[in-house]
This record gives structure tokens, sequence and C-alpha cells, in this order.
């Protein structure tokens, strides 16, 4: 058949997927295997690959070393669950509008939400300072929530109307002609349909505002007890020498969190994020 | 059939209203989200060109004209942060096209474990950039790191290798990075559209005889090329924009070697409180990214026309 490979093929495959995989993996790898040892061994030169003083000694360190660390860890998902929370607010009646509505400049301010990806926050870093002092929230959770929701409230709107669209509309129809309001059919006849798609959104923004902490908590933010993980990291970086051990196995109990959630629900979460890619 | 007798019962006036009230009720759903939009993007976007005219610091502001820009036109240093920009940018994407077709085609051949694969390609994507990075900072630490490691016992080199010391070898690494960063999106991107080419192409293809590495290129390749062309410009624009990678790896060093627009800009504007200059610099990264979502469109229009209209 077309699909049936040789065997020189298909070992030649598994080699190349095993290249790829390394390039991506290694680097996780490295940091469990950089917790899994003692200090003292992490600084011997030159480098060994295996040792027979592996512990994890460093997941317990770690707390004392940087006392707040459990604190960074709440303050993290903290913004990023108030972060996602606040988006959708913001999407779900935007892409219902998009997906099904038709009024005056529809397609240029979509436009315009979409042009909104094209900066980052860096770009704005400066009149954003500005804006947030201003309104009195710099040094707040509020600092690294308000400019999380701006920037990812265009790929919401953009993910949640490509699903909304695949909902029938004779349902909604059905339920006007039974003379529900419109914002009655939102809510009672569309929104209970979209609680799949409204789930994938969420994670995406979630793991998204979980992801693009570090910019905003360096800039906008100097209070120590309100840093997210990213930025609290940097804690183990001392004036004499690092605690790379600990360090590490912060960093990986830190992704944990966005690790799970993602290995739970990744089958549905590519499907959402790609549907673009796909010719319908 | 609901649908029909209400449509046709319907008079013109009533239909007229409920254009109206679609209108109003579109704008009403799309209205909290585009005021909070403007208050945190466009007004601040609009500050940054008017503070782009300004002498401005932690002092006070002063008109000064297009003297921002006029320094930024007569900066040597300036022109090469550019040219690095773009060349980071090209470098960096190019990589990570080729890096996805690889890894998109050999994840989407029907072995044994592709499930599994599939997976394992994921987790740069999912977890904080800032944390990845930090990973790496580790992989190239030249005294304790793996890569100076196994370069050691291979004898590339004699001693430790610092690769984020030197010029080069720190630039190279940032690209590597990025690199890493970016290449599972576009891998997925690319597999999920190489999974919508019909496999009817494929099979009449392959009855006339066609090779895989044929099939690849004249079927695969022309079908997924809409994909591909989005997806190299969507990471051409995260690529000119990455901040973190380079600051916590190497904070532009050594000696600007990694020093791209986004690098620079922060550095004047927030490390240096020259908010004027710095939003000049901010101007030329809106300009250059216009241009090329202009581009993007421009090729989008064009690829789709070619490969998209059937």
């Amino acid at each position: 058949m077309m699909d049936r490979y040789t065997k020189l093929q298909l070992v030649g495959i598994y080699a190349a997927l095993a290249v790829f995989l390394t390039f991506i993996l290694l680097p996780f790898f490295e940091m469990f295997m950089a917790s899994l040892r003692p200090l003292e061994h992490l600084f011997r030169s030159p480098y060994q690959f295996w040792s027979d003083d592996f512990s994890l000694q460093a997941y317990k360190d770690m707390w004392v070393t940087v006392p707040l660390l459990g604190r960074y860890i709440f303050n993290s998902i903290f913004i990023a669950t108030s972060v996602t929370v606040i988006t959708m607010v913001f999407v779900v009646p935007a892409a219902y509008a998009y997906a099904r509505l038709d009024f005056p400049f529809k397609n240029i301010s979509l436009g315009i939400f979409l042009g909104v990806n094209m900066f980052t926050g860096a770009v704005l870093l400066i009149p954003l300072y500005r804006v947030l002092r201003t309104m009195g929230l710099l040094n707040t959770y509020w600092a690294m929530i308000v400019p999380g929701v701006a920037f990812l409230i265009p790929t919401g709107i953009w993910l949640l109307r490509s699903y909304l669209e695949k909902i029938p509309r004779e349902l909604e129809e059905a339920a006007f002609v039974d003379g529900a309001s419109r914002m009655y059919t939102l809510r009672r006849v569309v929104l209970p349909l979209a609680v799949p798609g409204l789930i994938v959104v969420s994670v995406a923004v979630f793991i998204g505002a979980y992801a693009q902490q570090f910019l905003f908590a360096i800039t906008f933010n100097q209070t120590r007890e309100l840093q997210p993980l990213p930025a609290g990291l940097f804690e183990f970086i001392g004036y004499q020498s690092v605690t790379w051990n600990e360090m590490m196995a912060a960093a990986l109990v830190g992704v944990l969190p966005v690790m799970l959630i993602f290995l739970f629900l990744q089958k549905y979460l590519v499907a959402g994020l790609t549907a673009g890619a796909v010719k319908e | 059939m609901a649908e029909l007798s209400a449509q046709a019962s319907q008079p013109a006036a009533n239909t007229r209203k409920r254009a109206m009230s679609e209108n109003l009720f579109g704008w009403m759903l799309v209205a909290p989200a585009m005021i909070f939009i403007a208050v945190i993007v466009a007004w601040p976007l609009a500050e940054t060109i008017r503070l782009s005219f300004m002498d401005a610091g932690l002092g006070g502001e002063e008109f000064i004209g297009l003297e921002n820009y006029q320094d930024l036109a007569d900066s040597r240093k300036f022109h090469q942060t550019v040219i690095r920009t773009f060349y980071w940018m090209f470098l960096s994407v190019g990589i990570k096209l080729i890096m996805g077709l690889i890894g998109a085609t050999l994840l989407n051949a029907a072995i044994p474990g592709r499930a599994l694969f599939r997976v394992l390609v994921m987790p740069p994507w999912v977890i904080p950039v800032a944390i990845g990075c930090i990973g790496w900072l580790w992989l190239y630490n030249g005294y304790f790191g793996v890569l100076s490691g196994v370069m050691m016992k291979l004898g590339i080199t004699d001693g430790p290798f610092e690769f984020l010391a030197y010029k080069s070898s720190a630039f190279y690494s940032a690209v590597v990075t990025d690199v890493w960063v970016g290449t599972p999106m576009v891998t997925l991107f690319f597999l999920a559209a190489m999974q919508g080419v019909s496999r009817d192409l494929y099979e009449a293809a392959w009855v006339d005889g066609a090779g895989r590495w044929y099939r690849f290129r004249r079927i695969t390749i022309p079908q997924i090329m809409p994909v591909i062309v989005s997806m190299a410009l969507l990471s051409a624009i995260f690529t000119f924009n990455s901040f973190e990678i380079i600051w916590i790896l190497t904070e532009g060093g050594p000696r600007s070697a990694t020093t791209t627009l986004i690098i620079d800009t922060y550095k004047v504007a927030i490390g240096n409180y020259k908010f004027g200059e710095g939003a000049a610099r901010a101007v030329v990264i809106v300009v250059l990214l216009a241009v090329f979502s202009l581009i993007y469109l421009f090729f989008l229009n064009k690829i789709n026309k070619r490969y998209g209209a059937k």
C-alpha cells in the first residue's frame, strides 16, 4: 500500500524523529537532571553525564532558599486565572457578534483587533507604564492583569469566533421565531452549546496568560510579594553563586500546572488552535 | 421550514427594524472589548507617537520636533541594530519553517507511536518562554552545561566553552533558543494542514507511480502553501518582537551582539528613562511591522488565488 514503509525507511523516520525530539526535550531533560544533583556535584567540571548521588533534596531546599516561592507560584496561577476570566467576559459577546451578526464596520473592527497581535507589550511599554501609573495600578496585581487581558482579547475573539461559526444557525432561528430576545437566545441557546469551545478557548487564554507574565512583571511591578514565578525564579541567582539545582526544581514545579492542564486537553486544544490551518 | 414561513410572512418594515436592532446589538457586544483595547493599546500607541517628538524623561517633556528621528538616522549603531534585527528574524524564521516542515512530515508518517510523538513536540509551546530560557541558560553554561561538556569530551574544545560570552556564539545561541520556542507551533500548524490534504490526490499520484519525494514536492507543498505563508509571516512578527529570550540569555550583549530593536528600545526607554528616544524607536518598530503586515496581506492574497481557489 501507499503508506507501507520499507525497514530502512522506518529506521530513517525513527532516527530523524529521535533527533528532532532530542532538540525539543533536551532542555527539560537537563533541567530535570540538574534538579536531582547536589549543588557541589553540579559545580564539577568537566561535565559528567551520570552520577550516583541523585536526590530530591533540591525540591525540599528550594522553599527555604527562596521563602516566597510558594507565593510566586500562587501569584502566577492567580494572575493567569484573573486574566482568563476577565478576557472571556470581553471575548464571548464580541466573538458571538463576529460569528453571527451583521453590523457596520464589522470587518474593519475585526481587522483592528487582529492588528493588536502585531504589537507586543514591549513596543507600548513606555506609555503603558504611564497609563498604569496615572491609574495608580503600578506595583499591584492589576499592573500585570490589565495589559495581559488586552493582548489576549484578539486571540480569544479569533478562536471563539471560528468555533461559534460551526454551531448550526437553525437553533437560534427557532428561538427567534418563538419570540425569544437576542440576549436570551445568546445566554440560553448559544452559550450552552458552545461549552466545549469555551473551555478550549479559556484554556488557550490561560496558557497564554501564564506564559506572558515575565515582561509585565519586571516592568510594572516592583513589589516582591506580587511577583509571578518566571520573575521570582531569578532570586535563585544570588550575589555569590547560583543554586541551579533548586532553580531548576522550582522551574519544573512551576510549569507543572500548565503541563497537566495541557496534557489532559491537548487533543481538543491542538484541534481548536490549528482550526484555521485546515481547509473547510 | 419554520424559517421559510417566518420569512414569507414578515413585512418589509419588520425586516428593517430587525436589521437596525442587529446593528445596535452587534456593536453592544463588541464595544466593551473595543473600548478596553482602545484604552490599553490604541491610546498608548498614540502616546508613543506623541512622545517620539519630545525630549522626555523623568523630569518632564519638551517638544523637539524630529530630533529623535534625526539622531536615529545618523546613528551607525542604530543602523547596525536594524540590520541585526532583520538578520535575526530571517535566519530564525527560515530555520523554524524548515524544522516545522521536517517535523510535520515525520509526525504525519503512518508509524506506530505517532500519537505520543505529537504530544512530545508541544512542551516548549505551552510553558512560559522565560522558564524555557532558564533551561537554555543552564545548557549554554560553559563549566557545567551539557553542550560544552559534550564538546570537551569530543575534543572540539580544549576547555569550557561559554556560549553566551562571545559575540557570534551568543547570537547564534539566541537563534537556536528562539527556534526551539517557535518550532512546535509551526510544526503543529503544518501537521494540521497536511492532515487536511485529501488522500485522493496522493492515491492518484501513487497509482501513477509517483514516489514519496515527488508527492511531497508536487502535492503536499502546494496544498499547504497558504499555511506556510501565513506561518512565515506570523513567525516573522513573533521573532521580530521576541524580547524574553534575548533578555534572559544575554540582555542584548556581549557588546550589543544580540541587541535587536526591541531590546534596544527597552534599554533606552525603561533602562535609561529616555522616554522620547525610546518612543521614536518604538515608532520605527511599528512602521516596520505595518509594512510587514501589508506584505503579509499582499502575499496571502496572491497565494490564495493561485492555490486556494479551486
